[in-house]
């Protein structure tokens, strides 16, 4: 009878257990189907770069055709770059590179559990994501008053004969082919920064729970590295010919 | 990238860096270099994303499948790039019509 019960005091102690375990494995920092939280944090990165990896072919098969076009008409692409405003392209450049540093800081902000840190870098990152939206719709309205527009029907682009107009036509399509797919992207990372201020006021994130908040940096870097490569492609072509 | 966490005045260092990068690939680009003006800008711009992705994207602290499919990854967009442009760059040799 004494051994009936101890038995029975094992089976309800197990089944304790077993509840605590089933309740831990349901936290964020770990999920069921991970063994640790390091393999489930490895995973989400992971998961992200390869996403990231689809990105680059998308971005790629632009820069691609950008590079045959610019190869076929070197001089119409050097005219129609140098239309372009350097300055506002260059300091809008500094402002994307500001708002990589502050969101590796906001992810730094996540590694040490500081939760008001991480609120204020995500604030600061959509601000001069902003700022760069901003800079850039100043910059598309000025091709509007240019009429730089391609396709429209009063497009001219100045200091080249009629019969190269065309070939202008085509360099303002990857300009804005590019730099709007960019823009998307910007837009994009702004909802998911607004996503993540939200979920960090509420107290989600912590220095063992921060996933997000890192996964969205890499996003926001990658799409600081595609302007970095299409600022001096775009911006920068043979400037030292003069117009 | 678990339990790395790097200083302030690293991703500053980095910040200057690109900055000044972002500065001189402006500059460069109207010195009169012909045609190394564009390798100049290629070049400064990986350099570029060399610092972004091992600094801020954190590649260094990363694992070594993180790293081997990254690598991969660009293998494929060299060839996207490469036989692409190999194609279009020599279409003209042959004489062939319909080039």
């Amino acid at each position: 009878m004494a051994d009936l019960t101890s038995h029975e005091a094992q089976a309800s102690s197990h089944e304790a257990h077993a509840a605590v375990h089933e309740a831990h494995a349901e936290t964020l920092d770990l999920r069921e189907q991970f063994n640790t939280a390091e393999q489930q944090k490895d995973a989400s990165t992971l998961g992200m770069w390869l996403f990231l990896i689809t990105e680059i072919m998308f971005f790629g098969g632009m820069f691609a055709c950008y590079t045959v076009y610019r190869r076929t008409f070197p001089e119409v692409f050097a005219v129609a770059s140098s239309s372009l405003n350097a300055v506002l392209g260059a300091i809008n450049t500094g402002v994307l590179l500001l708002s990589s540093f502050t969101m590796v800081m906001a992810v730094r902000a996540g590694q040490l559990g500081q939760r008001n840190m991480i609120i204020l870098l995500l604030i600061l990152t959509l601000f001069f994501g902003g700022v760069f939206l901003g800079v850039k719709a100043i910059e598309w309205k000025e091709k509007f008053d240019e009429h730089h527009i391609p396709g429209q029907a009063a497009f001219h682009l100045e200091g080249l004969p009629p019969d190269q107009q065309g070939h202008a036509q085509l360099f303002f399509s990857l300009y804005f082919a590019m730099t709007g797919l960019h823009a998307l992207h910007m837009v994009i990372g702004v909802g998911i920064l607004s996503f993540l201020i939200w979920q960090a006021k509420k107290g989600t994130y912590s220095a063992t729970y921060f996933t997000p908040v890192d996964v969205a940096g890499l996003y926001w870097h990658f799409v600081d590295v595609i302007w970095i490569f299409l600022f001096p492609l775009l911006y920068l072509i043979d400037r030292h010919l003069g117009k | 990238m678990t339990g790395h966490i790097d200083s302030i005045k690293t991703y500053l260092a980095v910040l200057l860096a690109l900055l000044s990068l972002t500065g001189l690939t402006t500059w460069v680009a109207y010195q009169p270099l012909g045609a190394f003006s564009v390798v100049a800008a290629l070049g400064i711009a990986t350099v570029k994303m060399l610092l972004v992705s091992l600094f801020f994207m954190h590649l260094r602290h990363s694992n070594q499948l993180t790293k081997l499919v990254v690598l991969g990854g660009l293998m494929w967009l060299g060839i996207l790039l490469v036989l692409t442009l190999s194609d279009f760059a020599t279409r003209g040799w042959t004489g062939v019509p319909g080039k």
